[in-house]
């Protein structure tokens, strides 16, 4: 049995996020992370394999710089790395992203029992679009806004989360599922695991490798081909000075109540 | 000549750093505050391998480097000095001593938990009337049959309140030297928290590293088997000192820690408090004060980084241990006060926690060699008599 996981490096937009003059994301000048969803959607692998001792494949598509963010998954215990990069498959949206993706997954290889694990969605994009893509073009049945999975023999019973209440399902392998945050808490990289990590398998999959799969239309991939495109990104203006307060303890809370006096808001 | 981290300790870097942020420092108040040594992050950092960072494998280390270890006690510290100094004293005190001198039984038998953090380690040198005159050791170590009986006091002893297995030392015997002189013999022992005999007093109120469990460890006639003396007999006071010798590393990276926890603090605060309608980061003074603890810190950090990398290759070490403790313990006290001194009245509150940092550096300059012992050691180094 094997999990197949699929991670973003993303630019980390909790901090100050660049814009160029044209509009779109300076990402050479934001740090990168791994998309947060992403980490639980390889944490919910990690687990599994400690129950089953099943294999996790994580793959990414993106530029070389994303190994090191493979070797960071390594080194919490997955087993091996692809990394799907190309100039060709530069500047994809979603609908050329999931093509590509899905090409590289059916290249690992899906089993009867394995699973495809996605984070819900990628904090740059925030489509959360790539995930159930996958899933219609290998055509396995997916499930999205996952909060918890549980195995039952060969099917998995899994916890659907949706805004006003949640859904129990149970879905068969192989399958896709998308993850949120509330699924686990993301495991730190270990001594041991780093000091392994590049020793484990790293493949990179490029256009070569590919371009022949009958699921990429290469009229539709990379920045030229993808149907959509970010035109504009901006970081709406801020509407005012703010005060920040930390503390739970009375002297900031009464402080708190102070400054809402003086401002007359109670 | 490369002074770059592996990929590797780069990686370790901001696990050690996201771990610091996440699990520690959040509670290093309170730690603090409430003298309570922080368990819940020794199994967290069990599970990370951080207990036994740069123990082989073979033995239930994580596989690392003494400057990956070094690091680790340095990134805990700038958040918790308390935390540090746990990582620190079980490693370079305990597992260490074991690995260096043990035999393969020892290592087998107690690395292993040791490394994995299900045991916690200590090291028992300083007595009431041994501090920096070590040799001045009181308690003995009588051979009978099978085993030693051991019988003294230790103080002063780092993880004591939480610790499983503590490597000894006490006075085997005498013997004459070329001018007829008694000589102490000196022997190293691994001792078993619940060997008969053996316990562990209330513990000391301490200035500092106040969740840091120290206590007095009390030996009345303590059986210890005989397979348990460490090295020879004899040999203890040279385990002991090369003991000492790597954890001066350790308490040098919980100092350069210290250090650069505060300067981390300082820099945010002083961007944010206003006086005079500026605020205080844009007067020069500031801007100087830190500019030279930061160059007195980042010299020490390269002492502390080098000392690792010589006891890592395996090269003499010793005097540039002494000179990275000696130098960051004393940028540390110099760091942190100069660091409450730009946060003000506010800096002297326990709701800032430059105080703490303040408090906690002091024992950087005393405890496993005063900064005295180790200008004794450098000088001796220069060959100054």
């Amino acid at each position: 049995m094997k999990v197949i996981v699929c991670v973003k490096q993303v630019p980390d937009t909790s901090g100050v996020v660049a814009v160029k003059a044209d509009g779109t994301m300076d990402r050479s000048s934001m740090a990168t992370i791994t998309n947060p969803d992403d980490m639980n959607a390889v944490e919910a692998a990690l687990q599994l394999k400690e129950k089953t001792g099943c294999e996790v494949i994580v793959v990414s598509m993106g530029p070389p710089p994303a190994e090191g963010m493979l070797r960071e998954i390594l080194a919490r215990g997955a087993d091996r790395a692809v990394l799907v990069s190309a100039r060709e498959f530069g500047g994809s949206d979603t609908y050329a992203t999931s093509q590509i993706l899905a090409a590289a997954i059916k290249k690992i290889g899906v089993g009867p029992e394995d699973i495809v694990f996605c984070g819900r969605q990628a904090i740059d994009g925030d489509t959360a679009q790539v995930g159930p893509q996958i899933a219609e073009k290998l055509g396995m049945p997916q499930v999205t806004y996952v909060a918890d999975i549980k195995v039952e023999g060969k099917d998995l019973v899994v916890k659907r989360m949706l805004e006003d209440g949640f859904m129990m399902l149970k879905v068969q392998t192989p399958c896709l599922l998308t993850c949120i945050k509330e699924l686990n808490e993301p495991r730190y990289m270990s001594v041991g695991g780093i000091f392994e990590c590049y020793s484990k398998p790293l493949d990179v999959f490029n256009y070569e490798a590919l371009k022949d799969d009958p699921l990429v239309d290469l009229d539709t991939i990379g920045l030229k081909g993808s149907p959509t495109n970010v035109y504009k990104s901006f970081s709406p203006p801020l509407k005012g000075a703010s005060v920040m307060l930390e503390g739970a303890d009375k002297a900031t809370c009464e402080k708190l109540v102070g400054i809402l006096d003086g401002k007359h808001l109670i | 000549m490369d002074l770059h981290l592996s990929k590797e300790q780069e990686m370790l870097r901001k696990m050690y750093h996201d771990f610091a942020e996440n699990e520690v420092k959040p509670l290093a108040q309170e730690v603090d505050e409430d003298e309570r040594f922080p368990m819940e992050t020794v199994e967290k950092m069990s599970k990370l391998g951080m207990m036994g960072i740069y123990f082989p494998k073979e033995y239930g280390g994580a596989g690392g480097d003494v400057l990956s270890y070094a690091m680790a006690v340095e990134e805990l510290s700038k958040v918790c000095g308390t935390t540090g100094v746990i990582v620190s004293a079980h490693t370079s005190l305990c597992c260490a001593p074991i690995y260096e001198h043990g035999t393969e039984e020892q290592k087998k038998k107690y690395l292993p938990k040791l490394c994995s953090g299900e045991w916690i380690g200590a090291f028992g040198l300083t007595e009431p009337g041994a501090g920096t005159d070590a040799q001045g050791q009181q308690t003995t170590a009588v051979l009978e049959g099978d085993h030693y009986v051991l019988n003294g006091s230790k103080i002063f002893i780092t993880n004591a309140g939480v610790a499983n297995v503590f490597v000894i030392i006490a006075v085997t015997g005498h013997h004459l030297n070329a001018k007829g002189r008694k000589i102490k013999d000196i022997s190293a022992f691994i001792v078993e928290r619940d060997f008969k005999g053996f316990s562990v007093s209330k513990p000391e109120k301490k200035m500092g590293i106040r969740g840091s469990s120290t206590s007095e460890l009390v030996m009345e006639d303590c059986i210890v088997p005989k397979e348990n003396l460490l090295g020879k007999e004899g040999q203890g006071f040279k385990i002991a000192m090369e003991t000492l010798d790597g954890g001066r590393i350790g308490i040098a990276s919980q100092a350069l820690g210290l250090a650069e926890g505060a300067i981390e603090e300082t820099v945010k605060y002083t961007k944010e408090r206003v006086q005079f309608g500026k605020r205080i980061s844009q007067f020069q003074n500031t801007q100087f004060q830190l500019a030279d603890m930061y160059a007195k810190t980042e010299a020490a950090k390269w002492l502390v980084y080098s000392a690792a990398m010589k006891k890592q290759n395996h090269e003499p070490y010793t005097v540039d241990a002494a000179m990275a403790k000696l130098v960051a313990a004393e940028t540390a006290s110099d760091v942190t006060r100069r660091c409450v001194q730009l946060f003000g009245g506010y800096g002297y509150t326990r709701e800032y926690p430059v105080e703490r940092m303040m408090r906690d550096a002091k024992i950087t300059e005393i405890y496993e060699g005063t900064s005295e012992v180790q200008r004794i050691v450098i000088s001796g180094h220069l060959g100054l008599k």
